[in-house]
């Protein structure tokens, strides 16, 4: 359910290494939880981030949730499609639909994201 | 204090009833209850009221209380400055008035409420109309707060955190600015007017980098009539946005309205759209802006849409900015509206109509430059700007504006306002308001009566 090509943040991201960089979207449950996703807010490449903070907000016909980087540093790709096609996330929040790409800012900080097991054990008890 | 206790009719709780509640929640006596009061801030002695009266007394001596304003429905009203006299036709109140209106000040479960919420509909759509934009919310307190939530809103939208206001928006508009960003961390600055409108080279100057928007007032505080174009191009050349607030929105049906010319969002004060003048408030706060910004926008929006069946409904939408799910992160905490006062402007827009707004603007227009044309044909007394104007002018008085306010008074009419209460520079001005509500007969005995007051 949860591929382990990638790491998780509690608050239901996953950034995946790619070539030093970092892609960064939201987690499947976390797409089920909001229901249908009608909007998104994303920064502008060149944006800093800063690790847990968040960087977006991410709008449902039910609520308005904070976006939280799992790392810190520059956005270097943002992708544009969703803001025009918001319900992607709701279809392939693992894949397509991607949010941005972060170039980070050190690596000490992907060591404390959640494997795909730790993450799903957070899943299972949030779940419960 | 241990206050006699009295019963009476109209009060349905007895002594007993009140100690019995006392007992229950294990307190002996009211003091003891209120002890977490200090005592510095508690009254120690009984209220100074007079005696019991009867009823027929009591409203007599209220009346003659009420009596001691000076108000509209009395006196001959020339004074404007954001609060407006004009005529309400009497299906506004009529219909307005009626119980399943009037006892919701706002809808609670509001989808079962259709007809409230259409007529909230309607009340947005009409003032889309009126403004020029795409959306309007469904009213707020009153124009100045409306015009804090859009410098609130310029700041969400261009991440910036300045605000430049020309010092031609209502010096009331510009304070309640100021409170409602001071704590956002957000800076005001002011650009000052020239000849009765806002320099539009002093404005190019102001904006910055760090602007996010600029604030006029259409028509401004004296009554002027702002390059708005100009203003607006001004705005987004330094990659700001326009705030127009609008405090006489009848001003609109006769000049373009500020959608069309470039403003951003449009703020304003939706009083003279048939509500009276209720002393100051409740007024009805008007909130416009582009497709675009929908979801930086606070307040209460109504959409339209079709249920399973197929059949038009209305619900209200967008709620996800709202406080009461976005919780310290929504657009704004304002968390009521006017509801009443909105659905009054709506009937008075039906009423009246788009050709109806157009004449009544017209009118008013006309019988304010009358009076202006008059007025300045009296010795000593001159026009104070030469931009134009819609229904309020300025003019310099040989004599100080409040003594002639004071001896019109004597004449039971309301003289226009001494702008030297704001503007220093402006001492010997006064502005004159003229709406559609003025008789010929009566701008006439105006006119004689400040010749009169002037001359003498």
């Amino acid at each position: 359910m949860y591929p382990d090509d990638r790491r998780y943040t509690r608050e239901h991201e996953w950034a995946k290494r790619e070539d030093g960089r970092v892609r960064v979207g939201i987690t499947r449950f976390a797409a089920e939880r909001l229901s249908d996703v009608v909007y998104i807010e994303l920064p502008t490449v060149g944006t800093e981030v800063r690790a847990m903070q968040p960087f977006g907000v991410v709008e449902s016909v039910k609520a308005a949730s904070d976006l939280y980087a799992p790392v810190s540093g520059r956005v270097v790709e943002v992708n544009a499609d969703l803001l025009e096609h918001p319900e992607r996330i709701n279809q392939d929040p693992h894949g397509d639909a991607w949010l941005i790409v972060v170039e980070p800012a050190n690596d000490t900080e992907w060591d404390q994201l959640l494997t795909a097991e730790a993450y799903a054990a957070l899943v299972a008890a949030e779940g419960a | 204090m241990n206050a006699a206790w009295h019963s009476h009719r109209y009060l349905p709780m007895t002594a007993q009833e009140r100690d019995e509640m006392l007992r229950a929640i294990g307190v002996a006596s009211v003091d003891e209850l209120l002890a977490d009061i200090p005592a510095g801030v508690r009254l120690s002695r009984p209220l100074h009221l007079p005696p019991p009266m009867a009823d027929v007394d009591l409203l007599a001596h209220l009346r003659g209380l009420a009596e001691r304003n000076g108000h509209a429905d009395r006196l001959v009203c020339f004074l404007g400055g954001g609060a407006y006299d004009h005529w309400i036709p009497s299906v506004v109140w009529h219909l307005a008035g009626r119980a399943e209106f009037y006892t919701a000040y706002t809808p609670y479960q509001a989808e079962i409420m259709q007809g409230e919420l259409q007529a909230t509909y309607e009340y947005q759509t009409m003032l889309c109309e009126l403004t020029g934009m795409d959306v309007a919310n469904a009213s707020m307190y009153d124009g100045a707060s409306a015009t804090g939530e859009a410098a609130v809103m310029a700041r969400d939208l261009t991440r910036r955190n300045e605000i430049v206001v020309s010092t031609a928006v209502h010096p009331h508009y510009r304070e309640v600015l100021r409170t409602y960003t001071r704590h956002l961390g957000m800076h005001v600055r002011e650009v000052p007017y020239e000849d009765g409108v806002t320099s539009v080279a002093r404005a190019r100057e102001a904006l910055g980098a760090r602007t996010a928007a600029l604030v006029i007032q259409f028509p401004n505080v004296f009554g002027c009539i702002e390059d708005g174009p100009a203003l607006a191009r001004v705005a987004h050349d330094a990659g700001a946005l326009l705030i127009t607030a609008v405090a006489e929105p009848l001003s609109l049906g006769l000049l373009a309205p500020p959608g069309h010319w470039g403003a951003d969002i449009v703020a304003g004060e939706g009083q003279p759209l048939g509500n009276f003048l209720n002393f100051g408030g409740p007024y009805l706060g008007m909130l416009a802006t582009r497709d675009a910004f929908v979801r930086r926008m606070p307040g209460r929006l109504v959409g339209a849409t079709v249920d399973r069946h197929g059949r038009r409904g209305f619900v209200l939408t967008l709620q996800t900015r709202e406080q009461h799910i976005r919780r310290e992160k929504a657009t704004s905490n304002i968390c009521t509206n006017e509801a009443l006062n909105a659905l009054a402007a709506a009937i008075y827009m039906a009423a009246v109509g788009k050709s109806g707004l157009r004449q009544i603007a017209e009118v008013n227009a006309r019988r304010a430059h009358y009076a202006r044309s008059r007025l300045c044909a009296i010795p000593g007394v001159r026009a104070g700007f030469d931009a134009p104007v819609f229904n309020e002018f300025v003019l310099r008085l040989p004599v100080p504006p409040a003594e002639v306010n004071a001896r019109l008074l004597d004449r039971g009419i309301l003289g226009g306002l001494p702008l030297g209460l704001w503007y220093p520079e402006l001492a010997d001005a006064w502005l004159v308001c003229v709406t559609e509500a003025r008789t010929r007969a009566q701008i006439d005995a105006l006119v004689d009566a400040v010749a009169e007051v002037v001359t003498r």
